[in-house]
């Protein structure tokens, strides 16, 4: 029975306050889209930094079949070159450099490659051959990079060196600007959320005054009376959330797997499923801030 | 029922108390009219039965607890004990009659079965038979009185408190008002009606209790408005 009467009373209330509710609904969607892509930026910038990112700094590829750098004319590598290189890596010159080194197997990276690209079209034309062997390297420091560059690069069986740190930082040091940004439109937009969420409830209890002024004289209790309110502001701000996973999610589906992935075929994205890692939490996060915000007005502009 | 000992209220420290160390004491099943002129403190009175509002010094005591020391989440349990009537009636205007004194039981979580058993009754108690789908701005000032009453009474309050119920009907359909009170009363409800309207009360010879600038100045079985005659309008 109560429940029944609840429901009724924030039906009545979202009806009576439609315009306000739209643009609670608006404004929570619009700030949890932003939240959401700084969300994905983050995701995103996971997904390129691949297995080996956080751990080492170097990687010290080996010929494969498909090699053309000049170290490699005698074709794929051999089990002397490898020993050579591993010797060289052990080597006193070289070891005050490095401070781990781990050898990575074409299985290892046709693994490696798989967990990466696991979105990618082209994840299933890949076998373990095309995929070079490497010795992953971290070194002491990372600024040294070069001096590993000089010693590898010339040896037998070495096809490149790379410091994939180098490439991959501008890129990411980019993208954090951009959710950075996004982080900021998002608190600026939230404050509005929460302002514009205590206004449309303290319009709601004063239209409702009558109504709450004869449920306290005939001793409902605060939860009776407050509820109505509160989760009249939650239900705007949860289909806020809610229009905001849908916006995050096309985006992942139609901006990034169908477009971005096909143009750059060589990067991994992330895919539509990480909107379903990211939409619970902003679902919570718009349920709260409203749930927060309403209880606060409600304590200030409703009598119990 | 109601105990007031030593009862001072203060709501503005820069003049006089609106209720000034009053002390008294109404028994269950008494019917009691409250007189005296605008600001003597009838309201308050009102108010701090309800616990809408504090006591500065004194207790004040409702069905033998102390109102002082009811935590606020008790302190709706304490209202339904209480029924409230006012000279503005404060019907919900966009629900029926039934649908008005249905809200109160609603709202404290009372089953549909028993609020459609109970509301036909107690309408039929005030003398509504039949009016159950009207509108409130369909009905004459008595009749929206008496679903305030049928409101006020329909969880069986022990106490029920009338703030001028008669302040905006005449003298007829007051009377009709208060046979209405008197019935609950007979019930064995106590009544506490705040009034202005001496010739209600010169009639009905109830227990009179007179407050004057915060204070009581008379308490009197049977008695007569007089005291308060010259501030009557």
């Amino acid at each position: 029975m109560r429940l029944a009467f609840i429901l009724g009373e924030i039906g009545s209330g979202l009806r009576r306050n439609l315009a306000m509710v739209t643009s609670v609904i608006l404004v929570t969607f619009i700030s949890l889209t932003f939240v959401g892509a700084a969300g994905m930026l983050q995701l995103q910038i996971n997904q390129m930094k691949g297995f080996w990112y956080d751990k080492v700094q170097v990687a010290v590829f080996l010929c494969v079949d498909t090699s053309t750098a000049a170290t490699c004319a005698a074709g794929p590598v051999t089990d002397e070159q490898r020993t050579e290189i591993k010797n060289t890596l052990e080597s006193p010159a070289v070891t005050q450099y490095v401070d781990t080194y781990v050898y990575e197997s074409q299985d290892d990276a046709l693994g490696h490659f798989r967990d990466q690209f696991a979105n990618s079209p082209i994840v299933d034309s890949v076998t373990a051959d095309q995929l070079p062997e490497s010795f992953r390297v971290s070194l002491v420091d990372p600024e040294k990079y070069e001096v590993i560059n000089e010693i590898f690069s010339s040896l037998p069986g070495v096809e490149v060196v790379v410091d994939q740190r180098e490439i991959l930082e501008r890129v990411f040091s980019v993208m954090n600007a951009a959710s950075l940004v996004a982080v900021g439109i998002a608190a600026i937009m939230i404050v509005c959320a929460i302002l514009l969420i205590a206004t449309t409830i303290r319009l709601s209890a004063f239209s409702r005054r009558r109504e709450t002024g004869i449920m306290r004289l005939v001793g409902a209790s605060k939860a009776v009376i407050q509820l109505p309110f509160i989760l009249e502001g939650v239900i705007a701000a949860v289909i806020g959330a809610l229009l905001a996973s849908v916006t995050l999610w096309a985006v992942a589906r139609f901006f990034i797997g169908d477009w971005l992935a096909r143009e750059y075929p060589d990067t991994a994205f992330i895919s539509e499923s990480s909107v379903f890692l990211l939409a619970p939490g902003l679902i919570l996060l718009g349920a709260v801030l409203a749930g927060v915000s309403s209880l606060l007005t409600l304590r200030r502009y409703l009598k119990v | 029922m109601i105990r007031f000992d030593n009862v001072t209220k203060v709501y503005d420290q820069n003049s006089r108390p609106a209720l000034d160390r009053v002390s008294l004491e109404v028994d269950r099943g008494d019917f009691v009219f409250l007189v005296g002129p605008s600001g003597s403190g009838k309201s308050t009175f009102i108010r701090l039965v309800l616990k809408e509002d504090r006591a500065t010094r004194g207790s004040v005591y409702v069905a033998g607890q102390n109102v002082a020391n009811i935590p606020s989440w008790r302190v709706p349990k304490l209202r339904r004990g209480i029924g409230v009537v006012f000279q503005d009636f404060r019907l919900l205007p966009n629900k029926t009659v039934a649908a008005n004194v249905a809200f109160a039981m609603q709202v404290i979580g009372k089953s549909r079965a028993m609020i459609r058993e109970t509301v036909p009754e107690v309408l039929k108690t005030v003398g509504l038979e039949g009016k159950d789908h009207r509108m409130p701005h369909e009905l004459s000032g008595g009749e929206q009185q008496r679903v305030a009453i049928a409101r006020a009474v329909v969880n069986k309050p022990g106490i029920l408190l009338a703030d001028e119920p008669t302040g905006n009907l005449d003298p007829t359909t007051s009377m009709g008002i208060m046979k209405v009170l008197d019935r609950i009363n007979q019930n064995g409800t106590t009544v506490v009606m705040a009034t202005h309207d001496n010739v209600i009360v010169n009639d009905w010879r109830k227990r009179v209790i007179e407050l004057k600038d915060g204070k009581v100045v008379r308490d009197e079985a049977e008695g007569i408005y007089a005291g308060a005659q010259e501030d009557a309008k």
